[in-house]
C-alpha cells in the first residue's frame, strides 16, 4: 500500500467502514463494471431502507415471531465450574433453521423486496445459509436459486434436500475446486447476467461494500440482545470476553458488533486450524493468508505465491473458506481482536464434551469456539459470552463417524 | 504516442482485438499464437493472465484459465515468454484480476510489463476509486494505457468519467453479462449508438458476444472495432496446430 488514503482512520472506530467500504486497509468494492449498477443501488439504498420505521417494524416482528428471538443467554454452570469462571452461551442454535444465518437472510429478503427484486440467488457451503435463504424465499414467495459446489452437494445431502423441500433450485458449481468459493463465483456470475430483477443474498460479512457492513448490521441483533440480557443477569452490559468462531465471520461480527469500540471487552475469534496451522490442510486465514482481493473485497486471503486462491481445509464446512471478512481482517491487523485457532480434533473433542456437560450438541463450527476457551486463562472474575452459533444436528454424520458408530 | 493510439490512428474502423489466455492450450503456445495473430490481421492482442477465480469470465474462458494454471503459467513466466518475442506488430495488452497482480507487486508488475513491450492493461476488478487514489499514477508512470469497461447499465455520467480515466480505448461490454454469453445482438445496437453519439475521447471496442464475421461486422458499424475471446478459445480447444487453427479462425472473421 503506497499512499495513506486507505490507511486506518481511527475516528470511525472498528464498527463502521468508511464511505468507500474500508475497515482500515481492508474492504472496498473490487467488482467488474457489470456489477456496478447492482452494488451501487445497494450502497445507496441499504442504510436508508434499513432506517425506515416500516422496515424495522417488519424485521423486528419476523425476528420475534418467525425466528424466535430474542434467543436466550444461558449461564453454563458446569462449564463455568470447570473453567473456574463465568461462561454464558448466546443460544443462536435455537433460531429457526438452527443457526444465526437466518438473521441476515430475513433482513436481506425484506431489503430485496423494497428494491423491487423478484429473484433471489445465494451461495452456500455446508448448506446452512442456503437453507436460511430458501426459508425466507418460501416465506415471502420469491424465486430462489442456490449455488453450491458439486463436492458440497455430495457431502451435504440432507441440506440439499431441505432446500429443495423449501422450493429452491440448487445449481451445482462445477468450476474450479467445486466448493464454497466456486459457488460464490457462480452466484456472482449469475448476478452479472441478471442485473435488473435479481438480488444476491451473501451469507457472510464478505463480498464488495456494502455487503460486509450490511450483513454485520443484520447480525448485530446478537450483541444487542447480549447487552440487555447481560445487564439483567450481572448488572453490567459488558462481559470481559466475547468468543466466536470465524470462517467468513458473520456470527462473530454479530456477537462483537456492539462491543467493537468498547475496548475493555476482549474479542476472541477462533479460526479452523484443520489438521494444524502448518499442515497444509488448514483454514486459519489470519495465520496463513496475505492481503489480497477475493470475491469483491480486499482482505486476508489464503493464496499461493503467484496469487492463486488455495482451497482451505476444515472438518467444518462453515469455516472452510480461504478468506475472512474485512472487518475481522482489520481487527486482526490492528490487534483489537484476539485470533486463536482450533484443530479438527480439538473441535470434535469440544463438541462431545459440551454435549455431555451442558446437554447441548453444538455445530462443528461453534465447537471451535468452545475448544479455545481453555487457552484464555480465565479467572473467577471474568464474564465470558460464547456465541453458540448453530446446533449440531447437521453434523451428526461427522460426529457418528468420529464416535465409531 | 502509445502503440494503442497508433493502432487507432492508422485504422479508425474494423480494429480487431483477439483475446487468448496465456499458457493455453499449452504453456508455450503464447508466442506462436501472438506471431500468427499479428501476421494475419489482429491489430491488438489481449493476453489473459490466468486466475483461479475469474468472476467476470464465462465458463469457456474460465476453463482455459484452469488449463493454463495447470500448465504452470504465471505472470513471471508470461513476462519471460514476451521477452523472447522478436517482432512486435500488434499492440499487446494484458487482461487479468487484481489478486495475482497485487501478489506480484503492483509497481513491479507495471515496470516489468512495460519492459517486455506490453502496451496496456485491463483489470476488470480494479474500481475507479482505487484507480484514482492509488494505482492509476503507477500505471501512468510506466507509460501503460489503462482500459475501463462500460456496459448498457452504465449511466452516461459514469461512461464519461470512465472514458476520461481510460486511455488507448474504451471497452464496451455489449450486454451485462460474463464473457461468452450469446444474447441478441440487435438489442445492443441502441446502446452502441448511444455511446457513439456521446463523442467520447477514446475509440470504442465492443466485446462479449462477438463470435464470427457477422457479429464482428455488426459491432464495427457502431464502434471502432471489436474484441473476440470466447469463440477463439473454443477454436483453440483440442487444437494440435495452433498456427493453423489461428489462421483459419482469422480468415473466418476477416475474409
Amino acid at each position: 500500500m503506497g499512499t495513506n488514503v486507505l490507511e486506518p482512520v481511527q475516528e470511525i472506530g472498528f464498527q463502521n467502514p468508511n464511505e468507500h467500504g474500508y475497515y482500515g486497509s481492508f474492504g472496498g468494492a473490487y467488482i467488474p463494471e457489470m456489477l456496478q449498477r447492482n452494488v451501487a443501488e445497494l450502497k445507496e439504498g441499504y442504510l436508508k431502507i434499513m432506517a425506515e420505521p416500516s422496515f424495522q417494524e417488519e424485521f423486528r416482528q419476523l425476528l420475534k415471531d418467525y425466528v424466535g428471538r430474542p434467543t436466550p443467554l444461558f449461564y453454563a454452570e458446569r462449564l463455568s465450574a470447570e473453567l473456574n469462571s463465568n461462561i454464558y452461551l448466546k443460544r443462536e442454535d435455537l433460531c429457526h433453521t438452527g443457526a444465526h444465518k437466518i438473521n441476515n437472510t430475513i433482513g436481506q429478503i425484506l431489503l430485496a423486496r423494497r428494491l423491487g427484486k423478484t429473484r433471489i440467488i445465494a451461495e452456500t457451503g455446508a448448506g446452512q445459509h442456503g437453507v436460511a435463504t430458501a426459508t425466507v424465499c418460501a416465506l415471502k414467495g420469491m424465486e430462489c436459486i442456490v449455488y453450491m459446489g458439486e463436492k458440497d452437494i455430495e457431502r451435504q445431502a440432507p441440506n440439499v434436500a431441505r432446500m429443495k423441500l423449501l422450493g429452491a433450485t440448487v445449481i451445482p458449481a462445477v468450476s474450479g475446486s467445486k466448493t464454497l468459493k466456486d459457488a460464490t463465483n457462480e452466484a456472482i456470475r449469475d448476478w452479472i447476467n441478471n442485473p435488473v430483477d435479481t438480488h444476491y443474498i451473501i451469507g457472510s460479512v464478505v463480498g464488495p461494500h456494502p455487503y460486509p457492513d450490511m450483513v454485520a448490521r443484520f447480525q448485530s441483533v446478537i450483541s444487542e440482545e447480549i447487552r440487555t440480557q447481560l445487564l439483567e443477569k450481572t448488572g453490567s452490559e459488558n462481559p470481559t470476553h466475547v468468543v466466536a468462531c470465524v470462517g467468513g465471520g458473520s456470527n462473530a461480527a454479530g456477537a462483537f458488533y456492539h462491543y467493537l469500540d468498547e475496548l475493555s471487552v476482549q474479542l476472541v475469534a477462533v479460526e479452523a486450524a484443520g489438521h494444524g496451522i502448518t499442515s497444509g490442510m488448514s483454514a486459519a486465514t489470519t495465520q496463513l493468508g496475505k492481503s489480497g482481493v477475493l470475491h469483491g473485497s480486499k482482505s486476508l486471503v489464503m493464496q499461493t505465491e503467484d496469487g492463486q486462491v488455495v482451497e482451505p481445509h476444515s472438518i467444518s464446512a462453515g469455516l472452510d473458506y480461504p478468506g475472512i471478512g474485512p472487518l475481522h481482517a482489520n481487527l486482526f491487523k490492528s490487534g483489537r481482536g484476539t485470533f486463536l485457532s482450533a484443530t479438527d480434533e480439538e473441535a470434535l473433542e469440544a463438541a462431545f464434551h459440551i454435549s455431555k456437560i451442558e446437554g447441548i450438541i453444538p455445530a462443528l463450527e461453534t465447537a471451535h469456539a468452545f475448544a479455545a476457551l481453555s487457552r484464555l486463562n480465565l479467572t473467577p472474575n471474568d464474564v465470558v459470552v460464547v456465541c453458540l452459533s448453530g446446533r449440531g444436528d447437521k453434523d451428526l454424520a461427522t460426529y457418528m463417524k468420529a464416535m465409531g458408530l | 504516442m502509445s502503440k494503442l493510439s497508433e493502432v487507432f490512428k492508422n485504422k479508425s474502423n474494423n480494429v480487431l482485438n483477439v483475446y487468448c489466455t496465456a499458457g493455453y492450450p499449452q504453456l508455450d503456445s503464447t508466442l506462436a499464437i501472438i506471431n500468427t495473430l499479428q501476421a494475419n490481421g489482429a491489430d491488438i492482442i489481449e493476453l489473459g493472465m490466468p486466475y483461479s477465480d475469474p468472476l467476470a469470465d464465462g465458463p469457456v474462458i474460465q476453463a482455459s484459465s484452469s488449463v493454463a494454471l495447470a500448465n504452470g503459467m504465471t505472470i513471471a513466466t508470461l513476462f519471460k515468454q514476451l521477452r523472447e518475442l522478436k517482432e512486435k506488430k500488434a499492440a499487446i495488452i494484458l487482461m487479468g484480476y487484481m489478486n495475482p497482480v497485487l501478489q506480484y507487486g503492483f509497481e513491479k508488475f507495471c515496470a516489468d510489463a512495460a519492459a517486455v513491450g506490453v502496451d496496456g492493461l485491463i483489470l476488470p476488478d480494479l474500481p475507479e476509486y482505487e484507480y484514482e487514489t492509488e494505482y492509476g499514477a503507477i500505471i501512468k508512470k510506466y507509460g501503460l494505457d489503462f482500459i475501463f469497461l462500460v456496459t448498457p447499465e452504465t449511466s452516461e455520467e459514469r461512461v464519461r468519467k470512465l472514458d476520461a480515466l481510460s486511455s488507448g480505448f474504451l471497452y464496451a461490454v455489449s450486454s451485462s453479462s460474463t464473457t461468452g454469453n450469446e444474447k441478441d445482438f440487435n438489442a445492443v445496437e441502441k446502446y452502441l449508438e448511444r455511446l457513439q453519439s456521446m463523442k467520447l475521447k477514446n475509440p470504442i471496442l465492443v466485446g462479449f458476444g462477438i463470435k464470427d464475421k457477422t457479429t464482428f461486422s455488426a459491432a464495427c458499424k457502431y464502434a471502432n472495432g471489436a474484441i473476440i475471446g470466447t469463440a477463439y478459445i473454443k477454436a483453440l480447444e483440442g487444437s494440435t496446430n495452433v498456427e493453423q487453427t489461428t489462421k483459419t479462425f482469422l480468415e473466418g472473421i476477416l475474409k
